[in-house]
């Protein structure tokens, strides 16, 4: 849509360009935007495509603790879960990260090592962001220091919803900045957005801002991550590849807890952004139960029966 | 990398096919005397079934059943009686649901998931909206006592077999008239369960009577001089001729004709939903709708880049199997169909328009044709005059608000059409302007029983749905 008529260039020279360039994007109906959604939701995926569908998204899991009463005990046991999802099969895949706070980097570090695994740290005063940008920004220090790989920010949505989108577009530069070489994940939080011409803006401010990730939610606010927004997403990273030349990713953070809506998504990054985003590196479920639900319909498919939750370990 | 979906295909056991239909008169399924004919899936020309086809006395025996049931029992009952058997139709079409979808996409050829999600919840909509007016007639805005007129012949194309039979039984049946159903003669399966149905729901003998056949039954059906009111859905050629042989006659007459729908695409619409509206609006049903936005009007500043969204979308559509739950596009319902779309694409090359398709297989056996658009058509060309009836889009352009009417209004026809912007001004003003009975505005094909629809002009008069619909069979 917007490809070939978005004039990238002059978009971040100053706060008014970036602010006509983000209200220059076309709206998003909201109804035709949830019968698009919902119309992709009625797929079929059966047999072979359904096993593949499984065991691509279980590679696609960042697997997430975001507790204050998280411990190095609880990080060794998700750890534990994210090398090896099922334990007595050793063909199922590993997931692509955990997830989780910056103090617990360190200890994830060392049970991930040489596991491939990754080790994404929240930052930026997640979930609400409401700290100084010096306080921010010694968030992510500490999170690279320990060894993240990947970064997940919080964009301030308060910024946002009161139009100062080049303080948001400059804090986001600020962290990708710091966060190298850690890829960088820009978390909306799409619940607090809540028009779809928000989010559309949101995307492509923090996919000009360089975020590597358009993140929907932190979990912490409902609604998280929904088809329509998701829908909108797909749209902004496939806009901007077309624009650009450049493939961002996506992540689905909070609320998918069924491997029946992780295979719908997988239909609509499939039919909206193309085959090439049906990859870890472009695209992500931030979850916790939802591997468990994977991994019981993974074992259906094999197996021809349900084992039930007792054959999945709680980590 | 690349995800196959596997094949998802729903049971053709569910549609309980039988290798013969009888028609059904006053009650009961009997043989035609118009000599059996056959229903073919289009997508393998295979034959499904053997059809009792009417002839002329046949048509004589169903409308004198009708008129008994008229006059001794449908027309005297009141109106809340009535309302439960059309209650009782409503709920057994939901009830037997799965098995009228399957069967109405061997019989159409339409993918599963229009039959499933459109057709027949629509149809089953249809006559719980009716069934609720049945007993607040005097209500409607046509006078303290209206009357049914009598006997409808109604004659019912091919492209929503089911969905059409409802459209035209459930007002008529509520308003308390008997009819003569005629469905078109390479689509009559459903109609046929459907009168089953009305056997199943207890409707009285002779209150609906199905006779499938071709033209000539259609046309005795309409010649019948005890018939009262005639109602027609199909081409303009043939309501012409409709509207001849019932000039002069004390005969009501409704018709819903052709078209050939413009939609419009502001440059400062919703681009993406635009273009879900586009591929909704002429790639639905394959194209076989008569409101179909078949000529997409597009403001000049963006319509290198909504092309270039819109063929990106259609290379994602899928063509196949109509009983596969992911099939996006089905078959052409007939070879004649087929013929003729292929004989307009053909003009639209020779004119000099440029023919676009996504790269898809079609099958082997059966009618196909690939998801089309045509760039570079102006006013004058026949793929901008005609109807197609198929999945053909011809893009025009425009570079101001009156001009997109002008042009959207320099057809004969005047059924639909559809207006795309973010601003709701402009959709105000535009529709205002647009000759044509429905007006869409950042939607398209979008159908309700409570909204009246029909045409101007050479799309034809009278309104089915809504509370409209009920004065094509009610006197005031």
């Amino acid at each position: 849509m917007t490809a070939a008529n978005v004039e990238i260039d002059g978009a971040v020279r100053d706060a008014t360009s970036l602010r006509a360039f983000l209200h220059g994007l076309p709206g998003v109906d909201e109804v035709g935007a949830n019968a698009r959604a919902a119309g992709l939701a009625t797929r079929s995926i059966k047999k072979a495509s359904k096993v593949w569908a499984l065991e691509t998204a279980i590679g696609m899991v960042d697997l997430t603790t975001l507790e204050g009463a998280d411990t190095a005990g609880k990080i060794r046991g998700l750890c534990a879960k994210a090398r090896r999802p099922e334990p007595s099969d050793p063909t199922c895949p590993p997931v692509a990260a955990v997830c989780i706070y910056p103090d617990l980097v360190a200890a994830a570090r060392e049970h991930l090592a040489g596991s491939g695994v990754a080790v994404a740290s929240v930052a930026t005063a997640f979930p609400s962001g409401r700290a100084s940008l010096s306080t921010k920004l010694a968030d992510v220090r500490d999170a690279v220091a320990a060894g993240a790989d990947e970064i997940d920010m919080v964009i301030d949505r308060g910024a946002f919803l009161s139009g100062h989108y080049q303080r948001v577009y400059d804090e986001i530069a600020a962290v990708r900045e710091r966060c190298d070489p850690a890829r960088l994940k820009v978390i909306l939080e799409t619940g607090e957005l809540c028009t779809l011409d928000n989010v559309r803006r949101a995307s492509w401010l923090a996919l000009l801002a360089g975020g590597d990730f358009v993140k929907t939610s932190t979990g912490k606010v409902s609604p998280a991550a929904t088809p329509p927004v998701a829908l909108v997403m797909l749209q902004a990273v496939r806009d901007f590849a077309a624009a650009t030349g450049d493939r961002r990713g996506v992540k689905l953070a909070g609320g998918i807890r069924s491997a029946k809506e992780a295979v719908r998504y997988l239909v609509m990054v499939k039919e909206v952004a193309g085959d090439a985003w049906l990859d870890p590196a472009l695209f992500r479920f931030g979850a916790s139960s939802l591997l468990n639900d994977l991994l019981m319909q993974r074992s259906k498919e094999a197996t021809g029966v349900y084992s039930g939750a007792d054959y999945v370990s709680i980590d | 990398m690349s995800w196959e979906y596997a094949p998802a295909p729903e049971s053709r056991e569910t549609a309980r096919l039988k290798s013969s239909y009888q028609m059904f008169v006053d009650g009961e399924f009997v043989d035609g005397n118009g000599g059996a004919f056959k229903s073919v899936n289009p997508a393998t020309e295979e034959v499904l079934a053997e059809v009792a086809g009417a002839d002329a006395t046949d048509v004589d025996r169903a409308v004198c059943a009708a008129r008994r049931a008229y006059e001794r029992v449908w027309g005297p009952m009141p109106g809340r009686e009535r309302a439960k058997y059309v209650f009782r139709i409503a709920r057994l079409i939901q009830e037997r649901a799965r098995e009228l979808a399957v069967l109405e996409s061997l019989d159409n050829g339409k993918p599963i998931k229009e039959s499933r999600d459109v057709d027949i919840p629509l149809a089953a909509a249809h006559f719980f909206y009716y069934a609720g007016w049945a007993d607040k007639l005097e209500h409607a805005g046509f006078g303290s006592n209206p009357r049914p007129l009598g006997v409808a012949g109604q004659v019912i194309p091919w492209n929503f077999p089911l969905m059409m039979a409802a459209w035209k039984l459930a007002p008529a049946l509520a308003a308390g008239n008997t009819c003569v159903l005629k469905p078109a003669e390479t689509t009559p399966l459903t109609a046929l369960v459907l009168a089953e149905i009305c056997q199943q729901a207890g409707l009285p003998p002779g209150v609906v009577n199905v006779l499938p056949g071709g033209g000539d039954t259609g046309e005795a059906v309409v010649a019948h001089v005890d018939v009262d009111k005639v109602a027609f859905t199909g081409s303009t050629e043939v309501g012409k001729a409709i509207a001849r042989q019932v000039a002069g006659t004390r005969k009501r007459l409704t018709l819903e004709l052709g078209g050939k729908a413009a939609n419009i695409v502001f440059d400062d619409a919703p681009i993406d939903q635009a273009v879900e509206g586009i591929v909704n609006g002429i790639y639905f049903n394959q194209g076989h709708v008569c409101c179909a936005g078949s000529r997409l009007l597009v403001q000049e500043s963006i319509a290198g880049d909504v092309l270039s969204a819109l063929k990106d979308r259609l290379q994602t559509l899928r063509l196949g199997d109509p009983l596969d739950k992911n099939t996006d596009v089905g078959a052409i319902n007939s070879a004649e169909q087929l013929a003729r779309i292929q004989e307009l694409t053909a003009a639209g090359d020779a004119e000099g328009a440029t023919r676009w398709s996504p790269s898809c297989q079609l099958p082997d056996r059966g009618y196909w044709f690939p998801p089309t658009l045509f760039t570079g058509v102006t006013q004058a060309h026949r793929i901008a005059r005609e109807e197609i009836f198929g999945p053909v889009l011809s893009v025009l352009t425009f570079r101001t608000p009156d001009e997109a009417v002008a042009k959207a209004n320099n057809t004969p026809y005047g059924l639909s059409a559809g207006v795309w912007t973010e601003k709701g001004s402009r959709i105000l003003h535009v529709a205002q302007r647009l000759r044509a009975g429905v007006v869409w505005a950042n939607t398209f094909n979008r159908f309700d029983p409570a909204s009246p629809f029909g045409g101007y002009k050479e799309s034809g008069f009278g309104r089915e749905g809504g509370r409209h619909g009920l004065e094509a069979y009610l006197a005031h």
